[in-house]
């Protein structure tokens, strides 16, 4: 990324930390709370809407300049199914167990309001490969947060990290964590732990992170 | 950017364009991925037949066609819509030691399909694996899993029906639930009995008069992967 202009690198950045569409955001809660069961599940609903994001930025922003606005939601949301319908089959066809426990989410990706948000607020206005940089932060950022989740809820309600069993049998596995309930524990502690972050972080503006702090120089 | 008012020939243009592509890409991965997700279909069945019938080595696809069980590739004519279809299994000597028969029914969340395997010799279930489930993860998903569960279905007598109990079996018809999972357990059982009271009467039948020639030379039949 060094060749790319300074604006990129930023649009890059600012998904995986500044701007997370899971803690910061709030965007896209109910994959992240329904398929976080664990790490592999995590990871896989991360990877799918990472293609779907990416691809729908780069064709949206290619076009902006045909798509009329009255119509450009519908066109959007054509372009989003398209993308979802490729990553539904071509899961199904590459990786069917990984589909059988996704279920209905990989179609549910195209009312992940992460996507269509990108697409109106930044791909529709902005040129490919800043919006291409915007759509790789934002999907990093969320695959990343679905990712934590799952390891967490995993490891204390399986007992396992990756399928791979860490404590043998004298670990009696919290089992709420891996169903509904321990999603809204896991995001609700999770969240909070961001806020600390941030206001603690606003209070002694001068840290590692100062370079990321709001206020920066532009 | 400020784009022109764009008219209605424009945005219909559009919409209509943008209709055609995602057609055309839709139909596209669809015909390229078809081939591959059927056959990962029939392989995970595959696999579960000779899973649930552990001491096949070979086994012959059969389809009940007025009220008699028929290999399906003489049946294969006439065939209407949804077939009734059960897998016989024989060991490597071209003896046959039971049927897989795939079975489904309600489950907590969503239907529930499975396959168990049925010994008509010795009229107990042999094996018994589901195939596909939304059940709870971590509590109903369970009856994928649990290997205490699972062996239930080792050994199971199928008269007078199949029994579930919270305790430790007694009696060899019975099955012990999970426990968190009594509903996900019961639509087991259930699924069993309603398929028992389908097909046992006629597969006994069919036991009585075994299938003509080895099925080896049958075409339909196919050998353990």
């Amino acid at each position: 990324m060094t060749a790319s202009p300074p604006q990129s690198t930023d649009e890059l950045v600012k998904g995986l930390w500044r701007e997370n569409p899971i803690f910061v955001q709030l965007l896209g809660l109910c994959p992240a709370l329904a398929v976080t069961n664990s790490a592999i599940n995590g990871l896989a609903m991360g990877a799918a809407t990472t293609f779907v994001l990416t691809g729908s930025s780069l064709l949206v922003s290619s076009l902006r300049h045909h798509i009329p606005k009255p119509v450009r939601i519908t066109t959007f949301i054509i372009v989003i199914a398209t993308f979802v319908t490729v990553a539904d089959m071509s899961l199904q066809a590459l990786a069917p167990r990984v589909h059988k426990e996704l279920g209905a989410f990989i179609a549910l990706i195209v009312v992940n309001c992460v996507i269509l948000g990108r697409q109106e607020a930044f791909a529709s206005r902005n040129r490919p490969r800043v919006a291409v940089a915007d759509a790789l932060g934002m999907s990093l950022g969320f695959s990343a947060a679905l990712l934590l989740l799952g390891v967490i809820r995993e490891i204390l309600g399986s007992g396992s990290l990756f399928g791979v069993p860490l404590f043998g049998d004298r670990f009696e596995p919290w089992v709420i964590m891996i169903l509904p309930p321990g999603g809204f524990f896991t995001v609700g502690l999770l969240l909070g732990a961001f806020a600390y972050a941030k206001q603690h972080r606003l209070r002694v503006p001068r840290t590692d992170y100062g370079a990321t702090a709001p206020g920066r120089a532009p | 950017m400020t784009a022109p008012e764009a008219g209605p020939v424009r945005m219909i243009s559009t919409l209509g364009i943008a209709g055609l592509c995602a057609g055309l890409a839709v139909v596209g991965i669809f015909l390229a991925t078809r081939e591959r997700i059927e056959r990962n279909r029939a392989e995970a069945l595959e696999a579960a037949i000779f899973r649930v019938l552990d001491s096949a080595a070979r086994r012959e696809t059969l389809v009940l066609r007025d009220g008699r069980l028929v290999p399906r590739s003489e049946a294969a004519n006439g065939g209407s819509g949804e077939e009734a279809l059960v897998y016989a299994g024989y060991d490597a000597s071209g003896r046959r030691v039971g049927f897989a028969i795939p079975a489904q029914g309600a489950g907590f969340q969503d239907t529930i399909a499975l396959l168990y395997g049925y010994d008509p010799e010795r009229r107990r279930i042999v094996g018994m694996e589901v195939l596909e489930s939304r059940e709870t993860p971590g509590l109903g998903d369970k009856i994928l899993k649990d290997r205490a569960f699972l062996a239930n279905f080792r050994d199971l007598a199928v008269e007078p029906r199949v029994e579930l109990v919270k305790q430790e079996p007694i009696r060899d018809n019975q099955v012990d639930a999970i426990s968190g999972a009594t509903i996900s357990s019961a639509a087991v059982v259930r699924i069993l009995n309603d398929a028992n009271a389908r097909w046992i009467e006629r597969l006994d039948e069919a036991g009585a008069s075994p299938p003509s020639g080895p099925p080896a030379a049958a075409a339909g039949s196919e050998g353990a992967p």
